[in-house]
């Protein structure tokens, strides 16, 4: 494992907020291996706006306090195992969301504003159980309640993309609730497939799709970094993995045993 | 041709409750209303441009705004129909998504309520489809409500659900009641099941409507074109079906 990744981890300290992606955006797995080895645990994840197998991996490995998430599963592969089995036994606190709630409280944070407000919820349970959610009546046209969402601002957001520059800038493409992750929390750790040579701001093409070094803290280079998700436009997801965790990981023993191999193993290539 | 399967029923029954809409949205891993949205895109076709958005696809998906812009686009109203399922659907059409017993500690726990508590109460046309009709799933009172049937007078509520499809009927809910009324039941179904299979008290006619079976030109529409768009994204499901096709032409033929 490249030193660099083990650095960046260490970034995280105990009781943090991490910010992790929805499985389809550019999830950094090459960083769950560090992140259990350094053992950081009582995390609060903010899952941006849905989580998968790297919050169930850390779930799984004990080092999470709360999940705040608008779902966890493993997509095809069915229910997040160590997830489930934790709500069960009452061993980590959820806070239920809603994926646009989750992205109204990343771009108040994003603003730099206390809270944004949104349509929906009210009369769900979902509001119900969320006291740090409030609901006011519309101060332009009375008569019209509207739930506010307070600011999300993680300590730090971690995700993977395709390329990054040696300045630091990294390619998102379209995936924009990346960028929404970054501007909203304190910092920010990349892992990318590979690391170019050429600015990318000096193409107004790839300008376009880029988040600046300004809001990044740390980039690795981790090829295959989202396996076994896939990377939009570099590689599909490799179900049959998905499904040998989900199966796996259904007891606490199972659970282990898989995690000693995806510990130990080298990312294929 | 040979008679509809159960499976093209549904999907066109569901192209049916599309009828007029510009985009309609449908979930990560949902064949039948993907399928049900392509027949419908190939119904208009050269009439009226049906955009479909497959959450999670990456060629299903033309948003540039990351997975922020379908629930914006949503509050704008640029979105017409939308898809929902739920591990429970009440009598009053509200839905739970999250899980079975006390929350939070709840005995069985699904994944979550993704954008329901939000989609539900912005797109206009909300389709409730679960294929399974058993008494768990069409219970009572749900145990979370992850997205209210109806809301109070006052509260913003431009959207809603407007029908229940299943694998064996299909009900419109009418929120004024509010409730469900049965529409018409699917072949080879009868209401005595229907009763049996559904936890909720439901309104409906002293004998049911039939739901319709495709006529040959949809069918060959839907066996043709919107199977092979359906196996790009689904190819499994797409599989299976034209495997179910070739056993149903092997029955049929003389022998």
């Amino acid at each position: 494992m490249p030193q660099d990744l083990r650095a960046m981890a260490r970034r995280v300290t105990p009781g943090m907020s991490l910010a992790l992606p929805v499985d389809y955006a550019g999830v950094s797995m090459a960083m769950t291996r560090p992140l259990i080895e350094h053992g950081a645990g009582g995390l609060h994840l903010v899952c941006v706006p849905t989580g998968g197998l790297q919050v169930d991996m850390l779930i799984g490995a004990g080092l999470v306090a709360t999940v705040e998430t608008s779902a966890l599963s493993l997509g095809e592969a069915g229910g997040a195992p160590r997830f489930n089995d934790a709500v069960r036994q009452g061993g980590i606190r959820i806070l239920d969301a809603t994926c646009p709630a989750i992205h109204a409280g990343l771009m108040a944070a994003q603003k730099g504003v206390p809270f944004l407000p949104i349509r929906g919820l009210i009369g769900s349970d979902v509001l119900a159980n969320r006291p740090d959610w409030r609901v006011i009546d519309n101060p332009f046209a009375a008569g019209d309640p509207v739930a506010l969402i307070p600011a999300i601002r993680p300590d730090v957001a971690i995700f993977h993309a395709p390329m990054a520059d040696r300045e630091g800038n990294v390619w998102i493409g379209r995936r924009r609730e990346l960028a929404a992750m970054a501007y909203a929390a304190t910092e920010t750790l990349v892992t990318v497939e590979r690391i170019v040579d050429r600015s990318l701001l000096a193409d107004e093409m790839t300008a376009a799709g880029t988040l600046p070094a300004l809001y990044v803290g740390a980039v690795a280079e981790a090829p295959r970094g989202a396996w076994p998700y896939g990377l939009w436009g570099e590689y599909a997801s490799d179900t049959d993995e998905l499904m040998r965790y989900a199966a796996a990981a259904r007891t606490a023993t199972g659970f282990a045993e898989y995690m000693a191999g995806f510990m130990g193993q080298e990312m294929p290539a | 041709m040979s008679a509809a399967l159960p499976r093209e029923i549904l999907i066109c029954t569901i192209a049916r409750l599309l009828d007029g809409v510009r985009h309609v949205a449908v979930g990560a891993s949902s064949p039948m209303p993907a399928a049900g949205a392509m027949l419908r895109r190939a119904l208009d076709d050269g009439q009226r441009p049906v955009r479909l958005s497959v959450l999670g696809s990456v060629e299903h998906n033309f948003f540039t705004n990351g997975s922020a812009e379908l629930f914006d686009s949503a509050g704008q109203g640029r979105l017409d129909a939308f898809f929902l399922g739920g591990g429970q659907i009440d009598g009053q059409a509200n839905v739970n998504l999250v899980g079975v017993g006390d929350y939070p500690q709840v005995k069985v726990r699904w994944p979550g309520s993704f954008g329901s508590a939000y989609l539900y109460f912005t797109v206009p046309r909300v389709i409730l489809f679960r294929e399974e009709h058993s008494p768990r799933v069409l219970v009572d009172k749900v145990d979370f409500i992850s997205a209210p049937g109806t809301s109070a007078p006052g509260v913003y509520r431009a959207g809603g659900p407007v029908a229940l499809l299943t694998g064996k009927a299909l009900f419109r809910f009418d929120k004024a009641r509010p409730g469900f009324t049965l529409e018409s039941v699917h072949p080879s179904h009868d209401l005595d099941e229907i009763r049996a299979a559904t936890g909720f008290a439901f309104d409906h006619a002293e004998t049911p409507a039939a739901t319709p079976a495709p006529d040959a030109a949809t069918l060959s529409l839907l066996r043709g074109r919107v199977l092979d768009e359906l196996a790009e994204t689904y190819p499994a499901f797409a599989a299976e079906w034209r495997s179910d096709l070739a056993a149903l032409t092997r029955e049929g033929s003389p022998a």
